[in-house]
């Protein structure tokens, strides 16, 4: 028998023998499930690496282009320093906002997010009024699609980090079920089974030792009696059928008492 | 397990650290906003040569943990640099980080730290 100690306290009787055969069914079916799940999530999840990468160096090209139109812009009004000061000095509210919503992979929610633009001209109404206002609305264009780029990517990141932190829990289930439910309830059905075998080598044993005391006790009586009706056929047989008398039970069986 | 919708649902805008024309560039795309008066909060932050790595950390804090408004957090790869630690401790999926290039610093995946980790789950 393995060492007591990987086994759950449970006395060996035949009714825990069930509750633990039942126990080992169920962690079996919750780690095939289990698994599947987390493969599923896997999957997902090598999904969602892949494209991270490519949006990674997609965001890379857009935000050069996006850079450039900036540039264009400096170069129309006329320095850089000017617009920007503008820009930063005239913001009040987002224009461009973020809304979240969920998607559901095997029964982890993934948060996503969308943008939307709210109506209006916002607060830059007035910048390159002066000097490359046309410029200045391409630049807005073109950053506005390097957000909503962005926007994906902090999406997909999102997923991420949570599907990274969700794959860790579930695979350690699995391998919490895999590794020391399963064997440690299969460890006490043995313990379970070996004593409940050895109760029954033990009642076997005591009821042979019963028989054997019975016989031998009928043995003893038989050779009294044969001795008996020996002296009595030599005394002349006085007394038919008188030998018989005593196997019919006039006196009870002697308690055995070992 | 997930995050529950309540840590997300009302995050509904973005915020940038990073150099002038990206903050510039990001402001114009209609990002900034600044909330009214008693408190005025910006979402965003210019960092020069002159910006000490503590007005960043302290920006930092205040974007990914007291503003519960902020569902991404966009931050210049060359600042993130300055405050790599920082960036590399931070693994809470809200608000999300994202390392974006800048104009003078042309974008490196090496120093990415969330494409390290997709690195390091692949053994590359």
């Amino acid at each position: 028998m393995s060492g007591a100690g990987n086994r759950e306290a449970v006395f060996a009787t035949r009714q825990s023998l069930g509750l633990m055969k039942s126990k080992l069914k169920g962690a079996e079916i919750g780690h095939s499930l289990l698994k599947r799940k987390s493969e599923a999530l896997t999957k997902r999840f090598r999904d969602i690496t892949r494209r991270i990468d490519e949006a990674k160096r997609k965001m890379g090209r857009v935000m050069q282009i996006a850079a450039f139109s900036l540039a264009e812009v400096a170069y129309a009004t006329g320095g850089a320093g000017n617009v920007s000061y503008e820009i930063i000095q005239a913001v009040r509210t987002a224009r461009f906002r973020l809304r979240t919503h969920q998607e559901n992979v095997s029964g982890v929610f993934l948060p996503a997010f969308d943008s939307y633009v709210t109506e209006g001209a916002g607060d830059f109404a007035l910048t390159g009024l002066g000097r490359g206002g046309q410029q200045v609305q391409r630049a807005r264009e073109v950053y506005t699609k390097a957000v909503e780029t962005l926007v994906e990517l902090a999406s997909l990141q999102t997923a991420f980090v949570i599907l990274d932190d969700v794959i860790k829990v579930v695979n350690r289930r699995v391998n919490a079920i895999e590794h020391v439910i399963i064997p440690r309830t299969e460890n006490t059905i043995k313990y379970i089974n070996s004593e409940l075998d050895e109760l029954d080598r033990e009642e076997f044993y005591r009821l042979k030792k019963v028989q054997g005391k019975k016989q031998r006790d009928g043995e003893e009586h038989d050779k009294e009696n044969a001795a008996k009706e020996e002296l009595l056929a030599a005394q002349g047989k006085e007394a038919p059928g008188g030998g018989f008398a005593d196997l019919l039970g006039e006196q009870e069986d002697e308690d055995v008492i070992f | 397990m997930a995050a529950p919708p309540s840590s997300y649902k009302d995050r509904h805008f973005l915020a940038v650290i990073g150099d002038e024309d990206s903050v510039t560039g990001m402001l114009l795309a209609g990002i900034g906003h600044v909330t009214p008066a008693p408190n005025n909060s910006k979402n965003f932050l210019i960092v020069t040569n002159k910006t000490e790595n503590s007005e960043i950390e302290r920006a930092f804090d205040e974007f990914t943990k007291e503003r519960k408004d902020i569902g991404i957090l966009l931050i210049n790869q060359h600042v993130a640099e300055r405050i790599r630690y920082r960036v590399d401790t931070y693994t809470a999926a809200f608000p999300a980080v994202l390392e974006i290039p800048s104009k003078d610093y042309p974008y490196d995946p090496e120093k990415d730290s969330v494409l390290r980790r997709v690195k390091r789950l692949f053994g590359e």
